[in-house]
């Protein structure tokens, strides 16, 4: 089996985000980091590697974004992944979620894998439906927040939280998997394993190696646009306690309930 | 003709109650708009449920009877007809698992725009704009569409309102894509762990990842019982999907919706998809150790500490106030 695995660069966590006026789009200075959900994602494939039901034969990191996004593919080779690949081409900037989905569906058929990997969300646009838009275009049956799965052939059976409680649902491979952050707790990678990241392969590619056409992607290629930033009405600031002696702080936190009737 | 088309999602013969609002939402729209809101139902729902939906604002209601119901693929087949059919500009969603996933489909699959977690819908130069919060809330985003449009609402976003009557419900016949036929549902809306009721609670309790470890639920449980009758405690989706606390006791997007008269959100970050099923509680306390939880932003009362120890020395003092 072949495992694909959708990973991207995001601001650090620690970082401030914000918009940046002059584009409408999230500034993305500053320290940089692999979303912290496609972690996840990584170490699913590893562990389905590690643990022997299937064969895996191959981890396939793939992203998209500008020339520095490859310390997002060294993390993730890093954390378990064979080689990657990056789509670095400016065509690509400012593409919107059905035109990124586009993309890397584009990429992933280059590659032919038997699963897709991605994490539940990535932690800078707040979007969780790039996994049902690659799958869509891939052809391929996509599911999202599985918190557990299993592979017996070419059949995955997979849980997840839905609307009404757990959910069991079963996929004919080639299939997208977009995995929970509830799914495993990633592993540190190895200072043997950090080292060694930056002499796997790292193929890159432009738009037309890929065969993405140049009209579907980017800002032009994109189907929505935002603006008109406003700042919602904020809910007055709460009082805030620092712990520093328990005796006290609860005896405020009981005055507190007793002005307002709670106790 | 150009109209809006909702997904509205069922469960054992029942619509979901953020596909109500979603239909109401989208109805409001759609006078303003000039325009029609449609519905569609995906599975075997019975003509009065489906029907219902004109109550809500629909004036037509379809029904994709044989599809599979509590899957994406077979409703995104079905909705991608109804857009074929009868050109409709606008998707809208109430939200949830399947309104992602159906919802992203269809935007694929019709080349429109998408956007998730929008909490208003605008009409503005002819044009339906979803509105949406980012970067944790801190700012209102509006989108424009180019062409067609798939809004997915925030859970809870939209309220429910009754504007019209029932109406009939036609069926469609639906062909299947290749890969709807790759998926089969083999069970649906299981519950694990023990019934617990949160939703009555005037006083809740509840735990996240910070409490540690799935014991130190106690904690949490004895502070409740400190409060007496009305108590109860309830967990994040991470320490549910951890095995540390059954899920009907679930608080969030994926769970229950809760408004108490008091909220202890004990060792819990207050991540979006929590905050939408607690956040029309009257009183929010807050305990975490991280001062630069989002929690904080949206509390009454915050402590920056850890929950180890403040919650059994607030256990004692609510019980001396008691007992006082």
């Amino acid at each position: 089996m072949k495992i694909a695995v959708l990973v991207k660069e995001v601001p650090d966590a620690a970082v401030e985000k914000r918009i940046d006026p002059s584009t409408g789009r999230l500034d993305r200075a500053g320290e940089k980091n692999l979303n912290p959900y496609d972690q996840n994602a990584i170490e699913a494939a590893v562990q389905l590697k590690e643990g022997g039901a299937v064969p895996v034969e191959e981890i396939v990191a793939i992203t998209m974004g500008p020339e520095g996004a490859e310390r997002a593919l060294h993390k993730a080779v890093s954390l378990g992944a064979d080689r990657s690949v990056q789509l670095t081409d400016d065509a690509v900037a400012g593409s919107d979620v059905v035109a990124t989905g586009y993309a890397l569906a584009k990429l992933i058929e280059r590659e032919s894998p038997d699963l897709v990997l991605l994490g539940q969300q990535s932690d800078d646009g707040e979007s969780y439906a790039i996994g049902a838009v690659v799958g869509e275009f891939l052809g391929f049956p996509a599911l999202t927040q599985v918190s557990k799965f299993d592979v017996s052939g070419s059949t995955i059976t997979a849980e997840r939280q839905a609307e009404y409680g757990y959910d069991t649902v079963e996929v004919d491979l080639p299939a997208v998997i977009s995995v929970s952050d509830a799914i495993n707790e990633p592993r540190y990678p190895s200072l043997k394993a950090i080292m060694g990241a930056k002499k796997k392969p790292l193929e890159k590619v432009t738009i037309a190696d890929a065969g993405i056409e140049a009209d579907k992607v980017g800002a032009a290629g994109s189907k929505i646009e935002c603006g008109n930033f406003t700042e919602p009405p904020k809910k007055a600031a709460g009082e805030i306690i620092e712990d520093e002696d328990t005796a006290a702080t609860v005896e405020k936190i009981v005055a507190w309930l007793d002005e307002r009737k709670l106790i | 003709m150009g109209g809006i088309l909702v997904y509205a999602l069922t469960n054992e013969g029942a619509i979901n109650k953020n596909s109500l609002g979603a239909v109401s939402a989208a109805a409001k729209a759609a006078g303003e708009l000039g325009t029609e809101a449609h519905a569609v139902v995906v599975g075997n729902v019975g003509d009065d449920v489906a029907g219902s939906l004109g109550s809500y604002g629909a004036t037509k209601v379809f029904r994709a009877k044989d599809a599979s119901e509590g899957l994406a693929a077979p409703a995104v087949d079905a909705l991608a007809k109804l857009f074929a059919d009868n050109d409709y500009d606008y998707a809208v969603f109430g939200g949830g698992l399947l309104g992602f996933e159906i919802g992203a489909g269809l935007a694929a699959r019709v080349g429109a725009g998408i956007t998730a977690e929008v909490t208003g819908l605008k009409v503005d130069g002819g044009k339906l704009v979803g509105q949406r919060p980012i970067l944790g809330d801190s700012l209102i985003s509006e989108s424009n569409y180019k062409g067609k449009g798939v809004l997915i609402g925030r859970t809870n976003a939209f309220e429910a309102t009754q504007s019209g009557s029932a109406v009939a419900v036609e069926d469609i016949t639906v062909e299947t894509s290749e890969q709807a036929s790759k998926v089969r549902l083999v069970t649906r809306g299981e519950q694990r762990g023990a019934d617990v009721n949160i939703e009555d609670a005037n006083v809740l309790i509840a735990g996240g990842r910070g409490l540690g470890a799935a014991e130190n639920f106690q904690l949490a449980e004895d502070l409740a019982s400190a409060f007496g009758d009305g108590a109860a405690v309830g967990a994040t989706r991470a320490v549910v999907d951890a095995g540390w606390f059954p899920y009907a006791g679930q608080i969030g997007q994926t769970g229950k919706t809760v408004a108490p008269k008091l909220y202890v959100a004990a060792g819990i970050s207050g991540a979006i998809q929590h905050k939408v099923g607690m956040q029309g509680s009257e009183n929010i306390i807050a305990i975490n150790k991280d001062s630069n939880a989002p929690i904080f932003e949206f509390s009454d009362l915050g402590i920056v500490g850890d929950v180890q120890k403040v919650l059994p020395a607030l256990t004692e003092a609510v019980k001396a106030k008691k007992g006082s």
